[in-house]
């Protein structure tokens, strides 16, 4: 028997190695954009990232945000913004790109010792 | 005195690896642009994927009741289910697509039969009450599955998890409503609804897969902690929670077997038929030829709106 796992949701799948998985080489025509998607969750807090989507341009984009990630009254505003125009940082946390961060612990508050009778500090 | 350079000495595979390792045993998150073993992407790939696919055509048996609802508020609610399940697998998809996959081909993988989709959708919904068995205890065999899920080691599926599992709490409680309602009404709509679960339960307990004995690889997922239990694990837990809810609506489960065991805190059921399982999961179940002939009509028949709108965010240059 295959081995099928029953993580799939909403039962099981096989997890074999005859389930083909490789990815497309070349991009299909059909293919639209695929856009990343912010939501801000209510006035005072930052959008935050909650997903992605195809849409042929921005506009529909928008739409198809508002469709699938504001079913529930989720958010008041909505980037969206092609994965294709987002530069990223490794998210290696070994990246030297941060290290410069890692030993200024002068930095924190905490690092400095006040006396405990020195009021509103 | 050398110039600084830029060129960072690449890391050798070894370090990697253990880098990864290191991060799956502190219970952090592996996020899509970390280096991972090429197994686990692609058992990663083959989850999500045939997950997304579950839920895509999942659309379809309920979809066949939506034009026949009984009123306005259980179409409504009817409608705003299934648009859900469409959102969850476009969430999938999206998980699936950061590591590496293309959502296009996956469609067609479905279509081909290449990949699979969970063999609960392949029996028909003969009856309104199939509705609420759905909800009852196919979104319910579903919860079970998937709450685990949001804790997964890969960052953007256990992110899509904690969205579909707050949704599919509405699923389940609106199909058991919907049964205590008919459960109310006439001798009818109460044999209604013994008929259905008559037809739903063993299929349910298909949905948690072959015992642990027959799935070999499942150790392998479990240490990347892409799985969190085990196939009998999770059964039994739905078992142990179906029970009493079987009871508060006054249905019998159509196992003669089942039964209380105080020693261990656990209901005893009886045997599963697997052969029926492997059946409907290679494509020998009532309805999946239909499920796919949809599936590859909803690609082939509007394949002209993709291309429209294409061409014209290509002429105003979006």
């Amino acid at each position: 028997m295959s081995d099928v796992t029953a993580e799939g949701g909403h039962g099981a799948v096989p997890l074999s190695p005859d389930v083909p998985v490789e990815p497309r080489p070349a991009v299909s025509r059909r293919d639209w954009p695929l856009y990343e998607v912010f939501v801000r969750g209510k006035r005072g807090l930052n959008h935050v990232h909650v997903g992605s989507l195809h849409a042929s341009d921005d506009e529909m984009a928008i739409d198809a945000a508002r469709d699938l990630y504001t079913r529930r009254n989720e958010g008041v505003s909505i980037w969206v913004v092609r994965a294709a125009d987002i530069t990223a940082s490794s998210p290696d946390e070994k990246d030297p790109l941060f290290a410069p961060s890692g030993d200024k612990v002068y930095r924190h508050p905490t690092f400095y010792e006040i006396p405990e009778n020195v009021p509103h500090m | 005195m050398s110039a600084p350079t830029l060129q960072r000495p690449a890391p050798d595979e070894a370090d990697l690896q253990r880098h990864f390792d290191a991060v799956i045993a502190a219970e952090h998150r592996i996020e899509p642009r970390d280096w991972m073993p090429d197994g686990y992407r692609r058992t990663l790939i083959r989850q999500i994927a045939q997950h997304a696919h579950s839920e895509i055509i999942g659309m379809q048996p309920e979809g066949d009741w939506l034009l026949a609802a009984p009123s306005l508020r259980r179409k409504a609610i009817l409608l705003a289910k299934v648009q859900d399940e469409a959102g969850h697998g476009m969430y999938l998809y999206s998980a699936a697509e950061t590591l590496g996959a293309d959502r296009a081909d996956l469609t067609d993988k479905l279509i081909e039969r290449k990949q699979k989709y969970s063999s609960i959708f392949n029996y028909p919904t003969l009856t309104y009450a199939d509705v609420g068995v759905i909800g009852w205890l196919v979104d319910g065999a579903a919860i079970c599955n998937q709450v685990p899920l949001c804790r997964s080691s890969y960052g953007p599926y256990a992110r899509a998890m904690i969205r579909i599992c707050k949704e599919e709490s509405f699923h389940q409680r609106q199909g058991y409503e919907l049964l205590m309602t008919m459960m109310r009404g006439t001798p009818e709509q109460r044999a209604m609804v013994q008929d259905a679960v008559d037809r739903w339960w063993w299929p349910s307990l298909m949905m948690f897969g072959p015992p642990d004995a027959d799935s070999p690889n499942s150790a392998q997922s479990m240490a990347w902690g892409i799985k969190r239990h085990s196939n009998d694990e999770l059964r039994q837990r739905y078992v142990d929670m179906s029970v009493p809810q079987a009871e508060v609506l006054g249905v019998t489960l159509p196992d003669p077997d089942l039964e209380y065991d105080p020693a261990t805190g656990h209901h005893r059921f009886g045997a599963i038929d697997w052969d029926e399982f492997q059946r409907v999961l290679a494509g020998d179940g009532p309805a999946n030829a239909e499920r796919i002939r949809r599936r590859r009509a909803a690609r082939d028949d509007n394949a002209w709106v993709v291309e429209a709108a294409t061409a014209y965010a290509s002429k105003h240059g979006s």
